[in-house]
């Protein structure tokens, strides 16, 4: 049976997939991020931030009912946009569908050049936290 | 005998075709290389000297009596030669060869100025530094109780001289500054400021990572104490670099790190210390690295110093003017005299998101901060795009720089 994150990643891919040209696709990208919902001030704190990224990147967990429930934002167009495809993925998912689900999409949205460290813009950074967190969470349960 | 005939100023583009790296595509489109000041690229007659001298000539240097390790010993100190003329040193004891310029500042930092300083004492800095240039400092003054001072720039991004000059008290033991700012490319006026220097009895350490790949250089005439650089910034192998130090200086310090090939002799008792240069440099050398450099400083005199300069500084000031003219650019760094590098800021757009659009078109440029925060501090942002241009670049790289910046702007409008 397809879990939930699969089954938005599927989504996602096909949705993606509308765009043959580098720029439609970043400008979607670009998009997406400006829709992100408000982050507000007072969780833009030095423990919410993750390390290690070019731009400033704040990001938050929250367990909800079993379902873990992410907010995240960036001071950079393209990394927001890598956030809001993240939160569509994985915010309100239980965590074993979290960790069962290998992150395809970052290949099929030829988002590869943004999965190494070295790039240091954070996608990689952000699927670790965003793995961690169900990691912890399943230990917790 | 005739003279190889020095190449026209016109002609310092066509240099382009001796760089084999350059003539690739990236996604799609032919590479436009503008990071030359984070990294330059290196032409085919020093890639081929590094892999002959692996074929053919290997060996360790300074020890053995066999053939290759005469000819490993020859090409290694042959480099050495080459560069004490580049840089007009008064002799090859002057020329220690090093990682690159962090290594080299870091040596004077503690085996030049750590035995001798104190609580009370100052370090003079500008605010201008690359990391490099001030971190080594840093951790000085917190094993000795000296005091950092930093000297403040204007807003074109120069030193303030006058505040500079008047910093230059009795109390300050070593003056550090950079010859040509990598963020901002900035030029400082080092030979008056470090007359006035000399006048205060106070010895000049200059940063030259960013000097020596596009003017010409000649240390007695500047009259240093030491003069730090790195090799992969002139276009030879990354790891190398060099440390230039008045020969009286370096007579007076003790090595930096202990090993093989920086000794006479060696007994539990007392060990002798190898003469200059080579007390300074323990363990085995950087040799094929080092070969590598001695080919760049070969390649950049058959072109000439002065003409890479000239040239340079026209593309440059045509790169400026270009960029300029862009509606919602900011450019940040805009001092009188400056090389080869212009940072710059579009509309809101993050750099590092600007840097993903460029890349996306084959213009490599470099986003962030530049190992030089406390620049960007002073003009209150996080980071800059930063176009760095050498002398293999041309006006159609800049045409390119300037058409994938408009498309960056359509992209986040």
């Amino acid at each position: 049976m397809t879990n939930e994150v699969e089954a938005a990643q599927q989504e996602l891919i096909d949705d993606f997939s509308l765009f043959d040209d580098w720029m439609d696709r970043y400008q979607y990208l670009i998009d997406l991020g400006r829709r992100l919902p408000e982050f507000p001030e007072s969780l833009r704190t030095e423990e919410n931030r993750i390390r290690g990224c070019q731009s400033q990147v704040w990001f938050v967990a929250e367990e909800k009912e079993g379902r873990l429930e992410f907010r995240a934002i960036s001071d950079a167009a393209i990394v927001s946009g890598l956030i809001a495809v993240l939160l569509r993925l994985y915010s309100g998912r239980y965590p074993q569908d979290i960790i069962d689900t290998p992150p395809d999409f970052v290949k099929a949205l030829q988002l590869e050049s943004h999965l190494s460290p070295t790039r240091s813009n954070g996608l990689s950074s952000m699927l670790t936290a965003i793995r961690g967190f169900a990691a912890e969470a399943l230990q917790a349960a | 005998m005739s003279q190889p005939q020095p190449r026209t100023a016109s002609s310092v583009a066509d240099c382009r075709a001796d760089f084999p790296i350059l003539e690739q595509c990236i996604s799609g489109a032919p590479l436009v290389y503008l990071d030359s000041a984070a990294s330059a690229q290196q032409p085919a007659a020093v890639i081929d000297a590094v892999a002959r001298y692996q074929r053919e000539d290997h060996a360790n240097v300074h020890r053995g009596v066999h053939t290759l390790s005469h000819r490993a010993t020859e090409a290694y100190e042959g480099a050495r030669d080459k560069l004490r003329d580049f840089i007009n040193a008064a002799s090859r004891r002057e020329i220690v060869f090093t990682s690159g310029t962090t290594e080299s500042i870091n040596l004077v930092a503690q085996s030049y100025c750590r035995p001798r300083i104190g609580a009370g004492d100052k370090i003079l800095i500008t605010h201008l530094e690359h990391h490099a240039n001030i971190v080594p400092w840093q951790i000085l003054c917190e094993q000795t109780g000296a005091e950092l001072l930093v000297a403040p720039i204007d807003d074109a991004g120069q030193v303030e001289l006058d505040a500079l000059l008047a910093m230059m008290t009795d109390d300050v033991f070593i003056l550090a500054i950079s010859h040509v700012s990598n963020a901002l490319g900035t030029i400082s006026p080092i030979a008056d400021i470090i007359a006035t220097a000399k006048e205060r009895g106070i010895p000049v350490l200059v940063d030259g990572a960013q000097g020596v790949p596009h003017l010409a250089i000649d240390v007695r005439a500047l009259d240093c104490d030491f003069y730090a650089f790195s090799g992969h910034k002139m276009f030879g192998p990354t790891g190398t670099g060099v440390l230039y130090g008045r020969e009286s200086l370096l007579d007076a310090m003790p090595p930096y790190q202990g090993g093989g090939d920086m000794i006479l002799e060696v007994s539990f008792e007392a060990t002798v210390y190898n003469e200059l240069p080579y007390k300074f440099e323990a363990g085995t050398p950087n040799i094929s690295g080092c070969v590598g450099l001695g080919a760049a400083v070969d390649y950049l005199q058959s072109v000439g110093m002065q003409r890479i300069a000239d040239y340079e500084h026209e593309l440059h000031d045509y790169m400026v003017a270009e960029l300029k003219a862009i509606d919602g650019i900011r450019l940040i760094g805009q001092a009188t005299e400056k090389a080869s590098v212009q940072s710059f800021l579009l509309d809101d757009i993050h750099s590092h998101d600007l840097g993903t659009i460029l890349d996306h078109q084959g213009v490599a440029i470099r986003t962030g901060h530049h190992c030089a925060m406390p620049v960007m501090q002073h003009f209150g942002i996080s980071g800059t795009a930063r176009a760095s241009l050498a002398l293999y670049n041309n006006e159609d790289d800049v045409n390119r720089l300037t058409e994938a910046v408009l498309k960056a702007k359509q992209v986040f409008a």
